[in-house]
């Protein structure tokens, strides 16, 4: 599995990051996480908020935080 | 109030503290607010969360592009009291929003009213000021974000965005727009997504806000009454362009400044002077201005900040022209 995060360093995206690395850890599963910090690469995306999750290439989660267990729900 | 006789019960018969002294009024005054305000965030958090998981960002863009002159302003004005962005997320908001052809002028209201008026900054004041300051600060509000806006619109600034808005748009378009859009959750989805905001917003800001209330509470027992009228009250003209100034380099906690400003007021500041105060660090943040420097050239920014700048004073002034 695949995931990247998206985000310029700003508060709320590292705790998505934080939340991100729980649910992996916690589902004990394989996945390997990618963090995007270009604004360009961002953008390329066609990503208008941050900060945002895609797993597998699909953006699920965009221009909020979300929960560990909303992650785990997305990644089980 | 039965928050009020709590808080009087805990105070003055659990900790014994006399009503008269500086400690018990301090303390009481301490207890009744952060109980008040902790009640307060959770409910109203919560509440605006839920209702935001049914306004993703396209929807916001969608809301405005199809709009006319000042409808867009006013509309983008209201769109922004409940879709807050976090400032990193400007620059793409910015770039989306241009790209979905929605005019500059109702762009600049909703990057004004966003910030100014945010769901935090209202739930506090409502906590402490009661509803009708509320409502005088988010009307204030957004009539700064809607004559701003327009004001912007009017001076077809376009030529004033960063070659990096077009270069980006030239981009996006070879790419053929791969403009996202997340799926709509449930029912049960937006309740579970509202709580676990709730959650992490309460953790992240009650720390500030009760070391916040801590100090407005040692203001409230020990300062005199009417110490600050020599300097931040009516009789003092420069006390809101000075309010203003002060403002733009506090950002990180308009959350934590509201239980302080509410102690100030008790103190003698004038009410518009403490609103130009408040509304100086919300919308006027040194890191926005930063980040939105990337698709606005200097001449642009630089008038969206006086305007901003300017029309604050304005509004505090008349507010202490009012509020008597």
């Amino acid at each position: 599995m695949k995931l990247r995060i998206y985000g310029v360093g700003c508060a709320n995206c590292e705790i998505l990051e934080k939340n991100t690395k729980e649910a992996i850890e916690e589902l004990g599963i394989e996945a390997e996480m990618e963090k995007i910090d270009d604004i360009d690469a961002i953008l390329e995306s066609g990503i208008t908020a941050l900060p945002a999750l895609a797993i597998d290439g699909e953006i699920k989660v965009m221009g909020r935080i979300a929960s560990k267990e909303e992650i785990k729900n997305l990644l089980s | 109030m039965v928050l009020q006789e709590l808080a009087d019960y805990i105070t003055y018969k659990l900790l014994g503290l006399a009503p008269s002294s500086h400690l018990g009024s301090a303390v009481n005054f301490f207890i009744y607010d952060t109980i008040k305000i902790l009640i307060l965030l959770t409910v109203l958090i919560f509440a605006i969360s839920f209702i935001r998981t049914y306004i993703p960002p396209h929807k916001v863009r969608e809301t405005l592009e199809k709009r006319h002159k000042y409808t867009g302003n006013i509309a983008a004005a209201l769109v922004g009291i409940i879709t807050p962005f976090c400032s990193c997320s400007a620059v793409p908001l910015f770039i989306g929003f241009v790209e979905a052809g929605v005019p500059l002028g109702a762009t600049f209201s909703f990057l004004i009213s966003s910030p100014l008026i945010n769901e935090i900054a209202i739930i506090l004041l409502l906590g402490l000021f009661g509803w009708e300051i509320t409502a005088i600060y988010i009307i204030s509000g957004l009539i700064i974000a809607i004559i701003g806006g327009i004001i912007i619109g009017e001076l077809r600034l376009e030529n004033q965005l960063e070659d990096y808005v077009y270069e980006t748009l030239e981009k996006l378009k070879k790419l053929g727009n791969p403009n996202i859009e997340t799926p709509d959750p449930t029912l049960k989805e937006r309740y579970i997504i509202a709580k676990n905001e709730t959650k992490d917003i309460l953790r992240r800001v009650t720390l500030y806000i009760i070391i916040a209330i801590a100090i407005g509470a040692w203001i409230h027992g020990y300062v005199p009454q009417d110490f600050l009228i020599k300097y931040a009250g009516q009789g003092n003209f420069l006390a809101v362009p000075v309010a203003v100034l002060i403002g733009v380099p506090l950002y990180s906690n308009a959350a934590g400044t509201i239980p302080l400003i509410s102690a100030l007021i008790e103190k003698g500041m004038a009410i518009g002077t403490a609103l130009a105060l408040m509304m100086s660090i919300t919308a006027l943040s040194l890191p926005e201005m930063i980040i939105l420097r990337k698709v606005m050239k200097p001449r642009l920014l630089a008038l969206f900040i006086t305007i901003l700048a300017i029309s604050i004073t304005i509004t505090g002034y008349i507010f202490n022209l009012i509020l008597r």
